[in-house]
């Protein structure tokens, strides 16, 4: 996941990200887990692999995710988790 | 032309006000209470701030945050509660924030007494916080100067982003003398690096962290460079009858006007005595002690305590002449015959005979 | 919230900066909290509420010392780093400079609840206008797991290696019950950062105690008890249950205080110069109009620069005395001083003061020696005669004094001033009386030069004409 330097538009792998999806900024997550916890769909899982902080980054299983928001008021890393709405074409 | 008879605690509360003033953070304690009694009665009627605080250390954290969002501010106090503002100080210090703090000294150490002393030029000269900093130290002499000198510490604070202490005592707080009010400041410099809560001013950081040792050392190292700049242009002091002295008596605040007195009447009997009254206490008038150990055969010191200032004057003098010492403490005063003898004892022998 | 392609996003709030810039080694984009740590949480929902209330640019917010003393690294507003525990105390000076501000006062357990405990009580007392986020995590974070006033009875810390003590360091204090008790506080409630509910519950308090400042209604405090897995020694889920089984019963959550609805926003201005009240204010002070030259024309040698002590007990206007006597000379051109004994003797009954009159700049107010002592009572006659230089004068009071002064090398005059001043029907114009006497005794001022002086020094001229008639008699006394 990269930012422009101002941050306004995301991109992911070079695409538009559509929603309900959660991004997960492995880099900056520290695989504390409080958004495992929070998540009602049970998207979200550790992942086997180290980052390069040292820690197990949470991972989107890739589907399911409602977008209900609650694992970004979860983790304590301002840039670790997106969570992207649907659009209104999906609603 | 009219001429106000005013105390030295009031007329220092109205220079701050010439100053512009308009906040003020302190605690009560004798003998500095009527500063907050004028700055009570005063600045709510100019919309201004009056808090009594909880604490010392809370009034110089208010003191802070006045300082952080680029208010001309204030707090007074007398020793005891000196010493408990000098946390607080030396975080202004290392926050560069101006702020002018003025201590009406007291007799001590512990609760000591309410009676006149210098007691404090350690703390207050010297240190007194934690860290590497120094305060600029004014030293009025009459209710006129604590007027004059109040404008000049918030001057001095803004210009050179440090606090200012304005160190005087308990006689010179509450003499009644003629003062003549200058004419207020009538705008005051804006201060690009405070926080005033603006979208130009959102971006800036009041602080005195500096978390790596070779930042903070270049933190200090600036603000040292800073201190040679005012070493090099506010060194103020007044100097009495010293082309012909054998001996130059030195004395800062109430105990400059005592040795004034004791000067006329020893140059009456012929001693050639004269006076160097440090008005800047930090930066201190060493380079003119220096040339005057050149002239003079020796010095006399005279404080309000067991001898702080004239430590200061042995290191000017450099051991090149005698320097004497007089002292009272403990709020003691000496009187002006006591003075004159001390003058006696320490005039110099060739001075004498010459 | 910024929109991206696809939708609304839930992202980096613009309230905290988009890379670390002040930390150390910069550019970062990951905070200096542990894994698991309440902290961030808690900046997220403040960020999200500053942008949502569109108050970034307004608002200052002050780092304490505590874990959270990194603050300023991430919020991008205003920021102030403040020393231990003085966080409502800086918030002070900050909010009534600036009252347009938003001040975030932002402080955790050892902070806000030990070192600086007098400071927020007086803050919130005080009802300053600010909203306090108080962390309570039990125990010291950034200095390594110490005990702190929020420690649970038993808790093990590094001080509280056997288990907190209550007997022996008190019970965990209970912050928003005890600000809760007092007036001015709007708002203060006691949330969680546990699961998904007690979060949103969070947000919502942050929200409300922001806008309740933004609304200018008064003091709010949340309190937010908050994990701290690694000085907890557990797992961050670990820690979501120790504070759901072990904090929450100490800590009730809810809403300890709510009167947002019934207050009034308060209105406070940033300070003015306001210079015309300044000339206003200076122009009301009372002063004389200097007149004359200080020649001490028609004043015998031995009158002439006075050195004079003034003495009586407290109530009798001694100190009134002197200062007259100091305006009188003064609006003759002379210089003076006057300084008043203070402290221990002037609240144990007795007062006096010192008067120095003179043609050439007065170098010592002390007055040891006084060539003029004017006594109002008996103990002052006792202590100051035997200082009064020889040839000097001794003025006293002889209503009040019987024992007249015993020194045979002085000038006594003996004015029964009390007697005088009630049969004028006031008996605190002795003073005035006393002071004609000792004028008209050496030829030194007027008694027209004293109504004249009192005329323009006196706020309140409704004595004028009874002070003007003591004066007259104290002149007549001596004649």
């Amino acid at each position: 996941m990269k930012r422009t330097s101002e941050g306004e538009i995301m991109t992911v792998a070079g695409s538009a990200v559509e929603g309900p999806a959660v991004v997960i900024d492995e880099d900056l997550c520290k695989g504390c887990g409080l958004c495992i916890d929070v998540c009602p769909p049970g998207v979200l899982r550790q992942d086997s692999k180290l980052n390069h902080l040292g820690f197990h980054p949470v991972a989107y299983l890739g589907k399911w995710c409602n977008a209900c928001g609650l694992c970004f008021f979860a983790c304590p890393e301002p840039g670790a988790i997106v969570v992207v709405k649907p659009s209104r074409r999906h609603r | 032309m009219a001429v106000e008879l005013v105390k030295g605690n009031d007329a220092l509360l109205r220079g701050a006000v010439l100053a512009g003033c308009r906040t003020f953070y302190g605690y009560p304690i004798t003998p500095s209470s009527e500063i907050a009694e004028s700055a009570a009665a005063l600045l709510p009627q100019l919309g201004g701030t009056f808090v009594q605080s909880e604490c010392e250390v809370g009034a110089i954290q208010m003191v802070y945050g006045a300082a952080s969002a680029g208010e001309r501010v204030m707090t007074a106090s007398s020793s005891p509660g000196i010493s408990l503002k000098l946390e607080g100080v030396s975080y202004l210090v290392g926050s560069e924030l101006p702020a002018v703090i003025i201590d009406i000294m007291r007799g001590g150490p512990g609760l000591g007494n309410i009676a006149p002393a210098q007691g404090d030029y350690f703390q207050v000269v010297k240190g007194g916080g934690h860290g590497d900093y120094r305060l600029i130290v004014l030293a009025p002499n009459s209710p006129q100067e604590m007027c004059d000198l109040a404008m000049l510490a918030f001057e001095l604070a803004d210009r050179y982003r440090n606090p200012v202490v304005v160190l005087s005592d308990g006689f010179t707080g509450q003499m009644m003398e003629a003062v003549e009010f200058p004419v207020p400041v009538t705008s005051i410099p804006p201060k690009d690096w405070a926080v005033r809560a603006t979208p130009e001013t959102s971006g800036n950081l009041i602080n005195s962290i500096r978390l790596m040792p070779e930042d903070l050392e270049e933190h200090v190292t600036a603000l040292f460079e800073k201190y040679a700049s005012i070493e090099a242009a506010e060194v103020r002091y007044e100097e009495v009858q010293t082309a012909d002295a054998e001996l130059v008596v030195v004395g800062y605040g109430i105990v400059s006007r005592l040795l004034r007195a004791a000067l006329a009447r020893v140059r009456d009997q012929g001693l050639r005595v004269g006076m160097l009254r440090p008005i800047t206490l930090w930066p201190y008038p060493s380079q003119r002690l220096a040339e005057l150990a050149e002239t003079a055969s020796g010095f006399l010191v005279a404080e309000l305590s067991t001898g702080q200032m004239v430590e200061d004057v042995r290191l000017a003098v450099n051991g090149r002449r005698p320097v004497a010492f007089h002292g009272r403490y403990g709020g003691a005063v000496p009187s002006v015959d006591e003075l004159v003898k001390a003058i006696e004892a320490a005039y110099p022998a060739e001075g004498r005979s010459a | 919230m910024s929109t991206m392609t696809g939708g609304a996003v839930l992202q980096w709030p613009e309230s905290l900066y988009r890379t670390f810039h002040r930390k150390p080694g910069g550019g970062q984009e990951s905070t200096h909290y542990c894994p698991g740590c309440g902290h961030g949480v808690l900046h997220k929902l403040i960020a999200e509420a500053m942008d949502d209330l569109a108050i970034r640019e307004r608002t200052v917010f002050i780092s304490p010392v505590g874990c959270s003393v990194f603050g300023y690294y991430y919020f991008d507003c205003g920021n102030v780093q403040v020393a231990h525990g003085r966080a409502p105390a800086v918030a002070t000076g900050i909010k009534r400079a600036l009252p347009h501000s938003v001040v975030i006062s932002y402080q955790g357990d050892g902070d806000l609840a030990a070192i600086g405990t007098s400071n927020i009580l007086h803050a919130a007392n005080r009802g300053e206008p600010i909203t306090v986020f108080f962390v309570n995590n039990a125990i010291y974070g950034m200095t390594g797991g110490q005990m702190a006033p929020t420690t649970l009875d038993g808790q093990r810390t590094t001080t509280s290696p056997r288990g907190r003590d209550t007997m022996d360091t008190g019970s965990p204090l209970r912050v928003s019950e005890l600000l809760s008790t007092l007036d001015a506080p709007v708002y203060i409630e006691r949330v969680a950062l546990t699961d998904a509910k007690h979060i949103m519950t969070a947000r919502r308090a942050v929200r409300k105690a922001l806008k309740a400042q933004v609304e200018g209604k008064g003091f709010s405090l949340v309190e937010v008890l908050s994990p701290c897995p690694i000085n907890w020694k557990m797992d961050p889920a670990e820690s979501k249950a120790w504070i759901t089984d072990h904090l929450m019963p100490a800590f009730p959550l809810g809403v300890y205080k709510d009167v947002l609805a019934e207050r009034e926003p308060q209105t406070r201005l940033a300070p003015q110069l306001a210079l015309d009240k300044v000339a206003e204010l200076f122009a009301a002070e009372p002063s004389v109009e200097r007149t004359g030259e200080p020649t001490w024309d028609g004043v015998a040698d031995r009158y002439r620069e006075p050195q004079v002590k003034i003495a009586g007990f407290g109530g009798q206007g001694v100190l009134f005395l002197g200062s007259l006597l100091a305006n009188v000379a003064l609006r003759r051109n002379y210089h003076v001083t006057w300084l008043p004994a203070y402290g221990p003797e002037s609240r144990g009954g007795t007062a006096n003061c010192n008067v120095v009159i003179s043609a050439e700049p007065v170098a010592s107010p002390m007055v040891t020696e006084p060539s003029v002592l004017m006594a109002l009572n008996a103990p002052s006659l006792e202590r100051f005669e035997p200082t009064v230089t020889p040839g000097g004068v001794i003025v006293y009071n002889s209503t009040l004094i019987s024992k007249t002064p015993t020194r045979q090398d002085v000038e006594v005059v003996a004015v029964p001033a009390t007697a005088i001043a009630d049969e004028l029907g006031e008996t605190r114009a002795a003073n005035l009386v006393l002071l004609g006497a000792y004028l008209a005794h050496t030829g030194m001022f007027s008694a027209a030069e004293v109504e004249a002086t009192m005329d323009q020094v006196l706020k309140s001229h409704g004595m004028l004409e009874l002070n003007r008639q003591a004066v007259a008699r104290g002149f007549a006394a001596t004649t």
